[in-house]
């Protein structure tokens, strides 16, 4: 039994870690306190980071911990710790659309589950076709037009961030 | 199976949307919804061997970095007018 496991590493590996990430999302629906939460996303995120580096695509993986990881979920701890989450949120934690809510996205996974059951069936652990100088070849030369939007959509993004802090400061003295 | 995963993923976060009161725990299952798309997308790159589904990833990193550089100020400015994090406590704003 222990050598068929290791003969299919991989794909042991591959099950081990997208178990954890259900895990990791189950808990942040249930988790209390904003931290705890954050602490299971990124548990999340990490395990999505180690599938990434198993399906071949690292550098996928290594921007899922920079990015996300490193750079979101830093920022998203930081605003935990600065305000004070302890109110009505904190003790009655789930809305009253509970139950609607809970159905329709078991309903929503039902759906999807049965499209792709019936679709494509996928076999995981072949292992990429492409590897990173392909990937920033296509990046630059095919697709050098998104590449560029993306540039705009940071800098709109960091002017309406200063604008909503700007505007609601204006308010408050007026 | 990681097509399923990923579909279980976006559900979750979905629900996770919808169900809790905290704006920042609600914030934190958007992300997860794109972690979701995430999955699929390198699951589909990797199965096709065609760099489309990459470009995509990274397209949606830059968008979720965006997207949190903005929803934060918002919840600060939130935060700043009612002292609290409840989303029920705001439900004047829908028109």
């Amino acid at each position: 039994m222990i050598d068929s496991i290791l003969a299919n590493l991989d794909t042991a590996l591959l099950y081990v870690f997208a178990l954890s990430a259900l895990v990791g999302a189950v808990l942040m629906l249930v988790l209390r306190h904003p931290m705890q939460v954050a602490m299971a996303l990124i548990s999340t995120m990490v395990s999505l980071g180690v599938i990434y580096g198993l399906l071949g695509v690292h550098f996928i993986a290594a921007f899922q911990v920079l990015i996300y990881v490193s750079a979101v979920m830093v920022f998203m701890v930081y605003v935990i710790m600065l305000l004070d989450t302890r109110d009505a949120s904190f003790t009655h934690r789930f809305s009253l659309w509970v139950l609607p809510g809970v159905v329709f996205g078991v309903l929503l996974f039902a759906v999807l589950g049965y499209g792709v059951v019936l679709g494509v069936d996928y076999v995981a652990n072949t292992p990429a076709s492409f590897g990173l100088a392909q990937f920033a070849a296509a990046f630059l030369t095919e697709y050098w037009l998104q590449f560029e939007l993306t540039s705009v959509l940071l800098l709109v993004a960091v002017v309406a961030a200063l604008a909503v802090i700007k505007g609601s400061k204006g308010r408050q003295r007026g | 199976m990681l097509l399923l995963v990923a579909m279980a993923l976006f559900a979750l976060g979905l629900i996770g949307v919808i169900v809790r009161r905290n704006l920042l725990v609600m914030l934190m299952c958007m992300e997860l919804m794109l972690n979701g798309v995430n999955l699929s997308l390198v699951t589909f790159a990797q199965q096709t061997g065609t760099t489309a589904g990459a470009v995509l990833v990274f397209l949606i990193f830059v968008v979720a970095a965006a997207e949190i550089a903005i929803a934060i100020p918002i919840v600060l400015v939130l935060v700043r007018q009612r002292r609290t994090l409840d989303a029920d406590a705001y439900t004047d704003l829908h028109g």
